[in-house]
């Protein structure tokens, strides 16, 4: 009837792990609670759950990666404490089947619910802005998007509580994760949380690149777009050349384990290698997905913040479609190891090296849009003064690693593993934490609080040496990755560096999170009244923070690059306003409800609970038929609701 | 290194290389990190240098607000990494080449061989010319190549002895190749570099690299051993165990590698655990 | 809103954009070209879905593994009559299309229904070689070529499977008024997406049926 599921699925015997799912559910019930309480129910319902606008769902996008920000980070800071204490053959405080889980636990979520939600949710509300349009391409789409992923956000979270993870690392090679060697719905719990966030993520991509093709205010010529719309625009032509392939590696494993083919076993003619090449073809462009968008970012910032056009406009375009061409031709640096000969190795080292050009292009740009300029240093220009140095060294290891001999006696071990976290977290992080401080005013019509947001930085860029030099140093001694105890003493004083260094960075997210809090309590202290908190250059920052739902009264007309900065120039800041209606989309549960289904399909396959399954999908399909018999997805705001409503928002303009 | 010096007693992995392939590979390491500070140290120190010169508060700093294109600085922001990526990448080329695994060491000295298949969760290595077997422990004389054949009965693993060089893959069904050298006597930890399951931690090995006399002392050690590797000794041996002991085998099929390869092609791992190894032999 | 006349124009993918006639018409830069781009891009990203599913069959293609060969398996004339059923139907569309320019309902109906037939044929006829197939013991799981087999051209009915749900909505859809205005954009798409399949189909039929009926 529940197909594998048992009561015996709830770890009642691991404290830690009941532990943290009560926790979790804590929380979810006090959210439950307080929403009640307040009776704002209706509220959340039609202002954002069944919100197609961009800027609502970007908040979403972005709250569910802070939430999982704080669970792949209490996984961080678990197993540097078990690696502090399992030396010299002490068995630590975490059982090894339970480490396992949390190293896999670790990146899938850090990648698939962090990082990409919080880069997604920072396109979905700046984008549009910058490009003086009023929403995306397919905004119901795009609501579509958010509610999948939040399918897979429930699914790893469940699996916590109910079951368990996949042990497999967060790439789950074969033939660990074939049914042989992982019988459990670990692997399960990951193909399904992965793929149906997949599908959310890929159509994300076509609607941006439809977006940005399609929907840019008159006179916006490509060339004369912000940067970051630009990184944009090749991450998500990206993301819908790339997870393709994501979603075929995962189903050709799952195909594997539901109904016994052969792709990836030992036996009849099943080739593990295939799975280790398709899904490095989807994962290296996966880190590009998220660091050009972090580049974007940084060449906003930069420019803002020295009061200075960006130095190099036309080879920054050049080196950001080179680094999303390249990204394709260089998946085979992640396994030299596997022996494919010297030629093969040498092009695919060579090929990897070479994406360092544009990037170096980049670095040097950002460097002399500092110089002869007046920089100012809020919090973004912190961020991005500490990515430019952290980042740079991530680099150059990646060039070392990109020397398959090299790589040889590096590879798997914790100089890799400091060397990804280096540029994720000195580029992705920093960037996404930058783009965090510099739009929220934008977004929600206050500042952040500055002095903790400086302590917050201050936290993470110390700790993050602190917790990544020592595993630079130990990988060099020759010690592995994931490893769960060890017996060698030496490694024992960096381990605990390490773990001294995660603390740090605990505290740059408590920081963190209190500066939210207290910004939000103290708010109409950092109000922004003018829409434009930074002197800023580009269309975002022509509106009035919070944007109205349709963001422009009027789609300007732009002449050029830093469209805003000339129309301050030019002293045309507030264009001369004619009211007209304004057609807009209506909100829709669809998204939500096609979510949903999607969630009890994918628990229903984890646990073989096959009717439920069915369920599931007939459920799917026919919330899409129904959605397509609806007709009146539309209204207007007449010319008279959109004078008062920008009555309302800028008391200030004219 | 003040680091060295500091902590002196310690094991240095890669950066205290035993044999020749090591030896070249730190090489490698130590220019192209040269190389590559070429560029990255001046570029941090002008990050400082900007951010403190051109800081807001600085008026008499230049302030050149629409200054956004210069074909000197940009010649020198394209060819200054061009320049050094070409470097790297003719080192690349040429040692991608060279410390290919798969290439045996050139020596007057004759090999020695040894078979390694990855095991749950243990490293069971075959001497197919002295016909004898052992777990978790290897020894070859120094300065005598040793050519590893490598396969893996369950799930991938990567074989890895970090003072002696290159790692390379150990894969079900598939057999790769390493050639490795000590130039000193000592004994040096290898242990599997993939994640391959529940008694990963553990799977770790020593090999021992002496002088011919020893190597043969200890030979005659392992030829000495009560149990054979026969096949059903081995299929207890597949079972999986953690924390595995060191084990001599006096005698072994020396085509069992072979044997062990084909057969992970053929069987599903649950038969072969099972111990129907022969199970293969009905298709 | 004026209720703007769509006519197979503007249908068409890569049109140029609207004219603007008005002040407000900067609003209008959705609709049908975007929607068709937007379709587009995402069967471009399903052409590497297939891309990835054709290197997979590549690659693993001839991992027999002592089972049968696709030499032994195929049936090429049958797998003849099941892509002219196909290609048919890719031209019964192609005349679903120049009976909504000519603005008739009832052929439009008409040559959808037929399309579907067509279809349906493939699909069924598809299903009864797997049949066959996993009855004489050749099913997915016999062998790395044959699970390499089995989704490949699987994926593919089931893309064509979706494309019939899809196309029974449309003949739905189209029998009812209140839809005249946004069909013609969703028959393009279905248009694009259907002519789509029959040209991955034309790759299988050559990748995976001739060169395995010849080796």
């Amino acid at each position: 009837m529940l197909g594998k599921l048992t009561l015996d699925a709830l770890p009642l015997d691991q404290p830690v792990i009941m532990g943290a799912f009560g926790f979790m559910g804590l929380i979810a019930l006090s959210v439950v609670a307080m929403l009640t309480y307040l009776g704002r129910w209706k509220w959340l319902w039609t202002e954002w759950l069944t919100s197609v606008d961009h800027k609502k769902i970007g908040m979403m996008y972005i709250i569910l990666a802070l939430v999982m920000l704080l669970r792949g980070f209490s996984d961080a800071i678990m197993m540097r404490m078990q690696l502090a204490l399992a030396h010299g053959g002490a068995a630590g405080y975490l059982p090894p089947e339970h480490y396992d889980q949390i190293f896999s636990a670790h990146g899938a979520i850090m990648i698939f619910f962090m990082a990409m939600p919080f880069v997604i949710g920072l396109i979905n509300i700046v984008v549009p802005l910058q490009i003086g349009a009023r929403d995306v391409a397919f905004p119901f789409l795009n609501s579509l998007s958010f509610w999948l992923t939040v399918a897979g956000f429930g699914l790893i979270n469940v699996s916590l509580g109910i079951g368990e993870f996949a042990r497999t690392g967060w790439l789950a090679y074969p033939p660990l994760s074939e049914l042989d060697y992982s019988p459990g719905v670990g692997v399960d719990y990951y193909i399904w949380s992965l793929q149906i966030s997949g599908v959310g993520t890929t159509l994300s991509g076509v609607n941006f690149i439809a977006t940005i093709l399609r929907n840019r205010a008159p006179g916006m010529t490509l060339m004369r777009m912000p940067v970051f719309t630009w990184t944009a625009l090749c991450s998500s032509i990206l993301i819908a050349a790339a997870f393709p392939i994501l979603t075929v590696s995962l189903a050709l494993l799952s195909l594997d384990r539901y109904l016994g083919m052969h792709f990836f076993t030992n036996d009849l003619g099943g080739n593990p290698m295939m799975y280790v090449n398709l899904i490095w073809v989807w994962g290296h462009p996966e880190v590009y997905i998220l660091v050009l968008p972090a580049f974007g970012i940084f060449s906003e910032v930069v420019a803002t913040f020295s009061g200075k056009r960006l130095f190099g406009y036309t080879p920054m375009v050049i080196a950001t479609m080179a680094i999303a061409v390249l990204s394709f031709l260089v998946w085979l640096h992640h396994f030299f190891t596997m022996g494919a000969g010297g030629d093969v190795n040498g092009f695919f080292g060579v090929a990897t090296m070479i994406i360092a050009i544009p990037t170096g292009v980049k670095v040097f740009n950002w460097l002399f849009t500092m110089y002869r300029g007046r920089v100012r240093f809020p919090v973004p220009m912190l961020w991005a003064i500490g990515f430019m140095i952290t980042f740079v060294i991530g680099g150059m290891t990646g060039v070392l690693l990109a020397v398959p001999p090299a790589d040889f006696v590096l590879h798997n071990s914790l100089f890799l593993v400091a060397h990804f976290h280096n540029t994720i977290i000195g580029g992705v992080v920093f960037g996404l934490l930058a783009g965090f401080n510099y739009w929220f005013p934008k977004a929600l019509g206050f500042r952040l609080n500055e002095t903790l947001g400086r302590c917050a930085f201050w936290c993470w860029l110390v700790g993050f040496y602190l917790a990544f030099v020592p595993l630079y140093i130990v990988g060099l001694m020759g010690m592995t990755r994931r490893l769960n105890h060890y017996d060698n003493p030496d490694w024992h004083p960096f381990m605990i560096v390490a773990a001294v260094g995660a603390v740090v960075i605990l505290c740059g997210i408590v920081f963190q999170l209190v500066q939210l809090v207290v910004s939000i309590v103290q708010r109409e202290k950092t109000r922004d009244l003018t829409g434009d908190p930074w002197n800023g250059r580009t269309l975002e920052w022509a509106i009035p923070s919070p944007p109205p739902a349709y963001n422009f009264t009027e789609i300007p007309i732009v002449t050029g690059r830093d469209a805003f900065w000339e129309m301050k120039r030019a002293g045309v800041a507030r264009q001369i306003v004619r009211f007209q209606r304004i057609h807009m989309p209506r909100n829709t549960s669809a998204g939500l409800v096609i979510g949903g289904f999607s969630l009890v399909l994918g628990f229903a396959l984890v646990w073989h609970i096959w009717w439920m399954a069915a369920a599931g999908a007939v459920g799917i399909l026919a919330s899409v038929i129904a959605y397509s018999f609806k007709l009146n997805k539309e209204y207007f705001l007449s010319a008279l609701d959109v004078e008062r409503s920008e009555k309302l928002l800028s008391p200030v303009a004219g | 290194m003040a680091a060295t010096l500091l902590l002196g007693g310690c094991n240095w992995g890669v950066l205290d290389p035993q044999g020749p392939i090591g030896q070249d590979e730190l090489s490698l390491i130590v220019q192209s990190t040269q190389l590559m500070l070429i560029i990255v140290a001046p570029v941090i120190v002008l990050v400082g240098v900007f951010a403190w010169k051109y800081r807001a508060s600085n008026t008499r700093a230049k302030y050149m607000p629409d200054w956004e294109r210069s074909t000197a600085v940009a010649a020198v922001m394209v060819l200054a990494p061009v320049v050094i990526v070409s470097v790297l990448a003719v080192m690349t080329w040429q040692t991608s080449h060279r410390l290919d695994p798969f290439k045996p060491i050139e020596s007057a000295a004759k090999p020695v061989a040894i078979d390694v298949v990855a095991l749950d969760w243990k490293w069971l290595f075959i001497y197919p010319q002295e016909r004898v077997a052992t777990v978790n422990e290897i020894a070859f004389p120094t300065d005598v190549p040793v050519n590893f054949r490598i396969t893996s009965a369950s799930v991938m693993n990567s074989f890895f002895i970090p003072q002696l060089g290159s790692q390379i893959y150990a894969m079900g069904g598939m057999q790769t190749k390493l050639s490795l050298m000590a130039s000193r006597a000592g004994s040096y930890p290898g242990f599997s570099a993939n994640y391959s399951g529940a008694g990963f931690s553990d799977m770790k090995f020593q090999a021992i690299a002496s002088h011919q006399p020893s190597y043969e002392r200890w030979i005659a050690k392992v030829k000495a051993a009560p149990q054979a590797l026969n096949d059903g000794v081995y299929v207890a041996l597949a079972k999986p165990s953690e924390k595995h002991p060191v084990e001599y085998f006096s005698s072994v099929a020396p085509d069992l590698f072979d044997q062990i390869l084909h057969d992970t092609k053929r069987a599903p791992a649950t038969a072969a655990m099972l111990g129907d190894v022969c199970v293969a032999n009905k298709e | 809103m004026t209720t703007e006349l769509l006519t197979v124009d503007t249908i068409r993918p890569y049109a140029p954009p609207p004219q603007i006639v008005h002040a407000g018409a900067s609003e209008h830069r959705g609709g049908t070209v975007t929607t068709v781009l937007g379709f587009w891009i995402y069967l471009m990203s399903d052409c590497l879905l297939f891309a990835a599913l054709f290197a997979t069959y590549s690659v693993l293609g001839r991992e027999f593994a002592g089972g049968p060969t696709g030499k032994e398996l195929f049936d090429l004339s049958y797998v003849l009559l099941e892509t002219l059923c196909l290609l048919a139907s890719s031209f019964t569309y192609g005349m679903v299309i120049v009976a909504l320019k000519a603005g008739n309902r009832g052929r439009v109906l008409g040559f959808l229904l037929l399309t579907f037939v067509l279809g349906l044929g493939f699909v069924g006829m598809e299903l009864k070689e797997f049949a066959r197939m996993i009855g004489e013991g050749a099913g997915p799981g016999r062998s790395a070529f044959l699970s390499s087999f089995f989704t490949l051209v699987g994926t593919h009915g089931l893309h064509v499977t979706s494309g019939l749900i899809w196309m029974a909505v449309m003949m739905v859809q189209a029998s009812l008024r209140q839809f005249d205005t946004v069909l013609p954009t969703r028959l393009a798409c279905l248009s694009l997406f259907w002519h789509f399949l029959d040209i991955i189909w034309i790759g299988v039929f050559t990748i995976v049926y001739l060169t395995g009926a010849m080796s």
